[in-house]
């Protein structure tokens, strides 16, 4: 291998150690061990849903509706524990719902061929609104000790939602690179009508990767409503972008057909690490916005450049193909 | 007296294909010259040459003279070039005067002057003899209506060269006939005009001289040109070494391998009947927009089929389900292989391997050793010139990436293969090598449907031929009875008077086993 092709695989991986070092010899406190689990546990949100994210974009589409799935997924798993009493239940619930949205944004994607940035655009406002209505428009508090522990629990000193984090990369890094449904996405994205005269099942691979994005915004609902211990209309409000911006950030292509999941990773841990330091910094709130929105043009003009050949791609994952 | 317009010696390479090789000649004010030639033999590269959307590698390309470069298609338009596209470049939105005078619309500070642009356009298209009102959306014009407002575009830009990219292909026979008026007027006007057509009546009727490109290279000048060189004209696109290329084998036919009965959907005026059996390569011919391709997606699948029957050895194939079709051994390589062939950042190896992995009843878990393996085998017997099987098939030549998608289908096992055009814009070496696999597949017993608008290519290639002509079936007919001139006759539109087509491979026709 040649020194440039391995500077250009181990690019974001590179960018994240560089900007780890320059973060831990700037930021006091940052390289300390309650700081870098504070940062694990700030990044899980994001994290969990870049993964089905990934899937998504790879595909050449688009999910906007996942930060107000989140919210609507939080207050089905709260009304449904309060009335019910059942922590099962709730959880149920709230995953019917996200699995709900997904089907619906994937039946109009894939069955009607609508754009899906409108699709979920709308979807967006209409699910957002569904959360207000089940809420009743205010904070569900969730009278359940036992439904805390999935926020603030953990085993072997990490926290659940780190564990469910890092289950949502395995789970879906191996379906992207291990299974025929994975390559299926990748081709579609690649070539759609290519895709299909191949003997792809397209509408019905594109229907599940938006039921698998509705479900795991809904688990990352469940998890940040036992993080806050109530369900909450109005949380979540611009998470989408942020995820899409950690994908893009980690060099899945907004047109589709390249994506690998250890990219997604990085791209995760970037925006976490500069939004901690941020913090760590006392920098105010308006000054992050701004940050925030540099990391995400940055990230698409990388991605602008990679496609034109300006910029080399940038592949961290094993290739498997020999 | 210097050109109007000159070629000196001009050559442009892409990877793995020579477009044009050394191509000279010239075009004189108020001259039509044809530029003729088969597919991919030089003619659309030399023309975005023209148009400045493609710069020469080597040679230079003068006008009065002058010797210019065009880096970018302004440039061009600015030099007074002009070229009447086949897919015409209008914006179907706006209106007829608006498209006539974009990008110099009149204008005050800003403000556009209705009255000017109104009255510009109707000067121009009293010109053109239309009578178009000028405040029309461009999106509820005929096509031949479109291609008037491209030509009254050129004539505002005062173009003093005018290319002519297949204009009468989409056209009617009265339409055609105006167009050709407004031709010689534009000629008569002291143009110079390029005129590229495969239609030779049209070519005699209106064109002064002719220039043949095969495989780009220019292979004569004709001057005048007139019905009595269609021989020189036809011998010269084709070149003499014709059946070489093909090496026709004959084998015995089988049993039906697939039949359709009253085939009707998008793209048909006529219910499509035919059969073709084991061991046969069934040719389809037809001019463009005779239908072929279409025929094609509705047999595969991927176009609805709204009425007939489909029967693969007698099972009934189920319609607009590209999987059914691939379930019952088909393998379709389309037309447009950029678009609908290829995926084009993924490896080699997943363009060759999508199909297998898909087919029905596969393994869920990719089975990288066997796909591996698999894939290696049919890039060896394909003979897929790649760097490695991990290579992203679009930095592979046209034909190399064509060898891989039929690939595709050897590996998934197909019995019948539906090639669309496989061998457009490829190099000759390549298509040598793609009818051998043709020819190899038929041999192992199963049946090829081979779509081609290359007359020589389908007479040296197929066992039987399915002439097409404007959405139907114009006729079958069988090897022995093929001949340049009887595909002609089949493939015009009727009415059309058809030229007297000598056979292209006549020279070499006793030396092939019929």
């Amino acid at each position: 291998m040649t020194p440039s092709s391995l500077l250009s695989r181990a690019g974001p991986l590179l960018a994240l150690f560089v900007l780890v070092a320059l973060l831990g010899w700037l930021v006091p406190d940052f390289l300390s061990v309650r700081n870098a689990q504070g940062l694990l546990l700030s990044v899980t949100l994001v994290g969990t849903i870049a993964a089905t994210m990934m899937l998504v974009l790879a595909m050449r589409e688009v999910d906007l509706s996942v930060g107000s799935t989140v919210a609507f997924a939080g207050v089905l798993a709260a009304v449904t524990i309060n009335a019910t009493g059942s922590v099962a239940l709730g959880v149920v619930a709230a995953l019917a719902g996200g699995a709900a949205v997904g089907l619906f944004n994937g039946a109009l994607v894939a069955g009607l061929q609508v754009n899906s940035l409108i699709v979920t655009l709308a979807t967006m406002e209409m699910v957002r609104g569904l959360a207000f209505l089940a809420s009743g428009g205010e904070s569900v508090a969730i009278p359940a000790q036992r439904f805390y522990a999935l926020g603030s629990g953990g085993m072997l000193g990490i926290g659940w939602p780190i564990w469910i984090m890092a289950a949502s990369f395995a789970l879906f890094g191996v379906l992207l690179n291990r299974t025929v449904f994975g390559r299926n996405i990748l081709a579609i994205g690649g070539n759609p009508e290519a895709a299909r005269l191949a003997g792809i099942p397209i509408t019905r691979v594109r229907i599940t990767v938006f039921v698998l994005q509705g479900m795991v915004a809904a688990v990352a609902g469940i998890v940040l409503a036992a993080r806050i211990t109530s369900g909450q209309p109005n949380t979540s409000i611009g998470l989408e972008l942020a995820v899409i911006s950690a994908c893009v950030l980690g060099g899945v292509s907004l047109s589709g057909g390249v994506a690998t999941v250890a990219g997604v990773i990085v791209g995760v841990f970037i925006m976490g690490a500069a939004q901690n330091a941020l913090n760590l910094m006392n920098v105010p709130t308006f000054y992050q916005y701004v940050v925030r929105g540099g990391i995400l043009l940055l990230a698409v003009v990388a991605d602008r450049l990679r496609q034109t050949g300006r910029l080399p791609a940038l592949r961290i994952a094993r290739q498997r193909e020999r | 007296m210097t050109a109007r317009l000159a070629f000196e010696d001009v050559g442009k390479s892409f990877p793995g294909v020579v477009a044009l090789d050394g191509v000279s000649f010239t075009v004189a004010a108020g001259e039509v010259r044809a530029l003729v030639g088969e597919n991919g033999a030089g003619k659309s590269t030399l023309l975005k040459i023209l148009s400045g959307q493609y710069q020469p590698d080597r040679g230079t390309l003068a006008i009065d003279g002058v010797a210019c470069r065009f880096d970018r298609p302004r440039a061009a338009q600015d030099a007074g070039v002009a070229i009447i596209h086949q897919e015409l470049q209008l914006v179907p939105d706006l209106s007829v005067a608006e498209n006539l005078l974009l990008g110099t619309l009149p204008a005050r500070g800003g403000w556009i002057r209705h009255a000017e642009l109104q009255q510009r356009a109707r000067a121009v298209l009293a010109r053109l003899g239309e009578a178009i009102d000028p405040a029309t959306p461009v999106r509820s014009l005929s096509i031949g209506q479109r291609q008037m407002v491209e030509i009254g575009r050129a004539l505002l830009r005062e173009a003093r060269i005018i290319a002519f990219d297949e204009p009468t292909s989409s056209l009617s026979a009265r339409e055609t006939d105006r167009l050709l008026a407004i031709i010689d007027e534009l000629r008569r006007d002291g143009a110079a005009i390029l005129y590229v057509s495969h239609r030779m009546e049209e070519i005699y009727a209106l064109a002064d001289s002719a220039t043949v490109l095969r495989d780009g290279r220019h292979v004569t000048d004709i001057a005048p040109v007139g019905p009595a060189d269609a021989d020189r004209i036809v011998t010269a696109m084709a070149g003499r070494a014709i059946a070489d290329i093909y090496g026709y084998r004959a084998r015995p036919a089988g049993a039906a391998a697939l039949r359709a009965e009253g085939v009707t959907g998008a793209g048909l005026r006529q219910p499509v009947s035919f059969e073709v059996a084991d061991g046969e390569i069934l040719g389809f011919f037809g001019l463009v927009g005779a239908g072929r391709s279409e025929l094609f997606r509705l047999l595969y699948g991927a176009a609805p089929r709204t009425g007939g029957a489909v029967t693969v050895r007698d099972e009934p194939l189920a319609a607009g389900d590209p999987r059914a079709a691939i379930a019952a051994g088909l393998g379709l390589c389309p037309e447009d292989r950029k678009d609908a062939g290829i995926i084009p950042l993924a490896a080699v190896q997943e363009n060759i391997a999508i199909g297998w992995r898909n087919r029905r009843g596969a393994s869920p878990w990719l089975r990288a050793r066997a796909e591996a393996s698999g894939a290696r085998a049919i890039i060896d017997t394909m003979r897929v010139k790649t760097a490695s099987p991990a290579t992203p098939i679009a930095t592979l030549s046209g034909g190399n990436q064509q060898k891989a998608v039929i690939g595709r289908w050897l590996m998934a096992q197909a019995r019948i293969l539906m090639l669309d055009e496989p061998t457009r814009g490829i190099d000759v070496g390549a298509r040598s090598e793609i009818y051998e696999r043709m020819y190899a597949f038929a041999e192992a017993g199963g049946a090829v449907l081979f779509a081609s608008s290359d007359m020589a290519e389908v007479l040296g290639v197929a066992d039987r031929i399915v002439v097409m002509r404007e959405g139907c079936v114009a006729g079958i007919v069988p090897r022995a009875e093929a001949s340049a001139d009887v595909l002609m006759r089949l493939a015009l539109p009727q009415g059309a008077a058809a030229p007297s087509f000598p056979d292209p491979s006549s020279p070499d026709r006793d030396t092939i086993p019929a």
